[in-house]
Formats: structure tokens, sequence, C-alpha cells
């Protein structure tokens, strides 16, 4: 593929009278993994929202996968195919088994038959480590169970784009490591990730880049090395220092 | 020690006091039904029932005789006499469908055509006309098989139209259609049902060009689904709301559509946390029903009232009533057992986190 797998280019965002996303621009290859950092409501969830127009933005463009997001729904169906996304706190459907989980989109988007995406269901489930669990209820499993199903529940769709928004705030301490294990597999198999964490550790181990970001600008970029060990802004600094008094 | 003691001597007193009272109730009510009841009636030498020993017996044993005499007529209204086997196959096949809808065995997409051949087999049976049967005006049907034609049309087409009114009325990208839907609820719900009822058989017919005339039993109808719609989107809504709006993102960031993912994942979880509310506002709307008197549909409550209306029958209203009273309970106790188990059904996913083996 020749373009970027994801483009900005000068992207605006406002809430209202809160300019929330301030002209970003960032090319994202494909295969690239980028992990998105920052300090909350520095807009980093935001524009990983934007990718497939959870949020809408108000100036700039934004071209995934070769096609430009806008409001024209053949583009936007194309382009959410393409794309997974795992959220924060999990959004498994409740009143559907772990297996249908799964298979929903599979069936009803890309018009698989049951017996294939039941059989690529339970693949990406082993690939998560939990196919015994594919008959349970999302409210059986444990939190750090949940969101490796739903890693597997977008893996499903084969997507060329994964993105990850927050992926183990919601989780105690414990469960932290199994579902950061399985991102780390996703990673070296080549997938292109975006992810919002402030896991730093994760972003040492598999980012190619690390994006810092703040009051809706990006203020500094590049591999995690440079990033951690030679902070330019301020801000930046700060930053490092808040996280690592964290851990 | 001692004041724990008083309370209990006066907590027992209160108990055997209320038992006495409620015992003395039963049995005066035993009394009349049973004991002291008459149950036939002879006939005099015209053929009529003669009802000289009702009437001696009024207020010592009910006349349980004005059922045996009546109940045809209060249950099938004015619909031919020799036709009204039709009118009881209807009430049969409504029963049967309801018995087959609360088995959760049947719970299954054919359930929805199964209910589309019966309600169409209710409107061949009720009007005739087609296969031999002999055409039966809708100003000649009556008592039961109204109540249960009024009641499941209404909600069976209310419901989607309640659905559809929720739906719009959180349209955020559309406000015409937002603004239409909480015109209709608010208008529909800030008027009385009886009002709906009258404009619905006296304003309408004024309205509609000349030589279109809908039947009156069809205006009330389209009165009552418009009435229950409102009411049941707002149940609806109540539902959309307590969802959170993960589900939804998750269901489009799968590259669902809207419809997709309101059918798939928005309605299935939606509908069932208000199911109580559901079948709460279904039970009002079905003895609503009975408001249709006031428009002179004759259905069971009117037929009822219209029964003990001929003089020889004057003065046992009681036993009537207490005959509709039977049949509404069973009716809206189905439905509440209808409730519980789809409740209990329903909430198995919802299981308490099970430790691992």
């Amino acid at each position: 593929m020749s373009g970027p797998a994801i483009r900005f280019e000068d992207v605006h965002k406002w809430y209202g009278r809160v300019h929330v996303l301030r002209g970003i621009s960032l090319d994202v290859a494909s295969g690239e993994r980028v992990v998105l950092c920052g300090p909350s409501g520095s807009g980093k969830s935001t524009l990983l929202r934007c990718i497939n127009r959870l949020e809408t933005h108000e100036k700039g463009r934004i071209v995934v996968d070769g096609t430009e997001l806008s409001d024209e729904p053949r583009a936007l169906k194309a382009i959410r195919r393409e794309v997974g996304m795992v959220f924060q706190s999990f959004n498994l459907f409740p009143h559907l088994s772990v297996l249908e989980n799964c298979t929903l989109a599979p069936i009803r988007v890309r018009g698989l038959a049951r017996g294939e995406a039941e059989a690529r269901a339970m693949e990406y489930l082993a690939r998560v480590r939990i196919p015994e669990q594919a008959g349970k209820y999302p409210a059986q499993l444990s939190g750090g169970q949940q969101q490796r199903v739903a890693i597997a529940r977008a893996l499903c769709m084969q997507p060329k784009i994964m993105l990850f928004d927050e992926p183990t705030s919601a989780l105690d301490p414990e469960m932290v490591r199994e579902v950061l294990d399985v991102m780390v597999e996703l990673a070296e198999s080549g997938m292109t990730m975006l992810a919002v964490t402030h896991e730093m550790g994760f972003a040492r181990q598999v980012a190619d880049r690390v994006v810092f970001m703040d009051q809706g600008e990006i203020v500094e970029s590049g591999p995690p090395g440079e990033i951690f060990s030679a902070p330019r802004s301020p801000r930046l600094k700060s930053f490092l220092s808040q996280i690592l008094h964290q851990h | 020690m001692r004041s724990s003691l008083r309370v209990r001597v006066f907590s027992a007193a209160v108990t055997l006091a209320l038992a006495l009272v409620l015992l003395d109730g039963l049995w005066h009510f035993f009394s009349w039904a049973i004991v002291h009841a008459i149950w036939s009636v002879p006939r005099g030498a015209d053929g009529a029932p003669d009802t000289d020993l009702c009437r001696a017996a009024i207020g010592r044993g009910a006349c349980w005789a004005v059922i045996g005499e009546k109940f045809r007529f209060i249950l099938f209204g004015f619909y031919p006499h020799a036709l009204q086997w039709r009118s009881a196959i209807v009430v049969a096949l409504f029963v049967l469908l309801f018995a087959l809808s609360l088995n959760p065995r049947f719970w299954r997409p054919a359930l929805v055509a199964v209910w589309l051949a019966v309600l169409a087999l209710v409107a061949v049976l009720m009007w005739g006309g087609v296969f031999g049967l002999e055409f039966v005006a809708a100003d000649q049907w009556g008592g039961l098989p109204i109540t249960l034609i009024l009641a499941t049309f209404g909600l069976a087409l209310s419901f989607p139209l309640a659905i559809l009114v929720a739906l719009g009325r959180r349209a955020s990208g559309l406000p015409v259609i937002r603004w239409i839907a909480v015109a209709y609820v608010e208008l529909i719900r800030g008027v009385p049902l009886i009002s709906l009822l009258f404009m619905a058989s006296v304003m309408l017919p004024l309205f509609l060009p000349e030589g279109i005339d809908i039947n009156k039993l069809l205006r009330a109808q389209l009165a009552f689904i418009l009435f229950a719609g409102a009411y049941l989107a707002e149940v609806v809504r109540a539902g959309l709301q307590a969802l959170p709006r993960g589900q939804q993102e998750a269901a489009a960031a799968l590259g669902l559509s809207y419809w997709q993912a309101t059918r798939l994942v928005v309605l299935p979880q939606a509908l069932r946390h208000v199911i109580p509310m559901l079948v709460n506002t279904f039970i009002g709307f079905f003895k609503d029903t009975s408001l249709v008197l006031i428009i002179g549909i004759f259905d069971l409550m009117t037929t009822g009232r219209t029964a003990t209306l001929e003089p020889r029958w004057q003065g046992f209203g009681n036993e009537v009533y207490l005959l509709l009273a039977a049949i509404y309970f069973a009716f809206c106790f189905a439905m509440a057992r209808i409730s519980r188990l789809l409740e209990r059904r329903l909430n198995e996913p919802h299981l308490p986190i099970v430790e691992p083996a």
C-alpha cells in the first residue's frame, strides 16, 4: 500500500466553545505502532475516536486507509470495517454470549456464514487465551477476561488498524498484565496500532513512536527511547515526572 | 420486658380482630354467592324466564341465573345468534395465541408469523364475506371479541409505533423527526382517552372527504393505537436512556449500521430493562378498552351493562359485574405472568459472576 494507514491534516474540533483539537497533523504508516499519551483532557482519546468517527472533526482532513472520512455513509462503513476499536469500559454486549459478541459483526457486516464466523471467533478467542469462555456471558467474566474478549471481538472483523482507548485503565492492577500481553503479541504480529495508554512499559516495549499531546496539540513525538530519556519540552518533562511518580 | 409483652399482646389482638373481620366478610360473600344463590329460574307460560324467585332473594342470595340466561349476549353482543360460533372461535384463537406466547419454547421469529396469521384469521371470521362465510358488519360485533380485538390489535400496532417514536425522540441529527415525536407524545398524553375517543367517533368523520367512511370500531381502534403508542413510547425511551452510550459506540465501531445496532444491540437490552413498566402499561391499556362504552361500541363492559337493562333482569348487575371482573382479571393476570416469565428468562445472562471451577 502506498499512502499512510492514517493521515491527519490540520484537524480541529470544538466542543461548544472549547477548542479540544487544535490543528493536529499526523501520519501513521501501515504496520506502525503508535502510543498516544498526555494528561487527561489533552484530546488524545478524542483524536482516536475521530478515526472511526465516533467523534466528528470540524476542520481539516482525516484519511483512513486511502478513504477520506466524511458523513458519506458508504465511506464511513468502509472505514469502520477496517478499523477495530477497544474501549476503556470494554463495551461487550451483555445480552449476547462471548461467542455471539465475536460473531455478530462478521455475520452482519462482513456477511460471513455462521459456521465460518464461529470458527474464526474460536481462533481469536484462543489467541487471547480464553476459548473455554465462549459460551459464557460477559457478566460472568472478570474485567481482564472481558477486555480480552473485546480485543478478540474487534479482531474477528480482521481489521487493518486497531485502536485502543485506555484499554487497561478500568482494570484491577493484577489484570493489566494479561491484557497487555495480548496487546504485545498483537503488536508483534505487525498490526497497525494506535493506543492511548498510560502504560509506559508497554510503550517502551512495542511502540515505534510515542506521541505526546497536551491541550489539543501534539507537543512532541518520537521513538520511545528518545521521548522518555530526552524530553525536550517542559510540558512533557512535567508529565513524565508525574507518571513516573505514580509507578 | 413488660413493654415487649404488651406489644405482643396488642399485635395478637389486632391480628385476631382483622382475621375475624375478614372471615365475617368471606362468610357473607360465601353465603350470598353459594348457599343462598339461585342458579336457575323456571320459565313462565310464555317461555320467558320468571325472575320472581331471584327478586325474592335480592340481598340474601346471588342470582346466577342471569349469567346462564345472558352469557351469550354478554360474551358476543349483537353478533347474529346463529353465527356466534365464529365469535367463539375468535376468542379461542386469541386465548390460544396468548397461551402460545406465554411459553418460552415458542419465542422465535416464527411466532411473529403466527401472530399475523391469527390476526388475519380473526378478521376473516369476524367480518366473513369470504370462503362462504356470511358477512357481518362491524357494528353488529360485540362483547369479548371486541375487547380482545381492541386490546390485541392496539398493542400489536402501538408497540412498534412506540419504538419508532422513542427512537425518533432521540434522533439527534434529525430535528424535524425529533420535533414530530415530541409533539405527538405531548399532545396525546395531554388529552384524556375519552376525548380522543370522542374525536375519533364524532369529529374525524367531519374532516374526512365525503364518501369516505371509516367504521366506528376502526376509528376507536386508531384512537387506541395513538393513545397507547404515546405512553409506550415514553416507557421505551426510559429503557433507551438507561443504556450506556458505550453500547451504541461499540456497535458502530464494529461497522453495524444504525438500524442493525438498534435491532441487535440497543433494543434487546433497552426493552429488557422496562418489561415491568411495559406490562403495567399493557394491563392498564387492556382495561381502558372498556371506555369505548362512551361512544356506543359494544365491548365486554357495554354488553354486560346492557344485559341488565332488560326490565326482567334489572337489579342483578352485581352478578354480571362479578363475571366481567373475573374475565378481565383472567386476562390481566395472564399478562402479569408473561411479564414474570420474560423477566426471569431475560435476566439469565446477568447471573452473578460465577467462580471459575
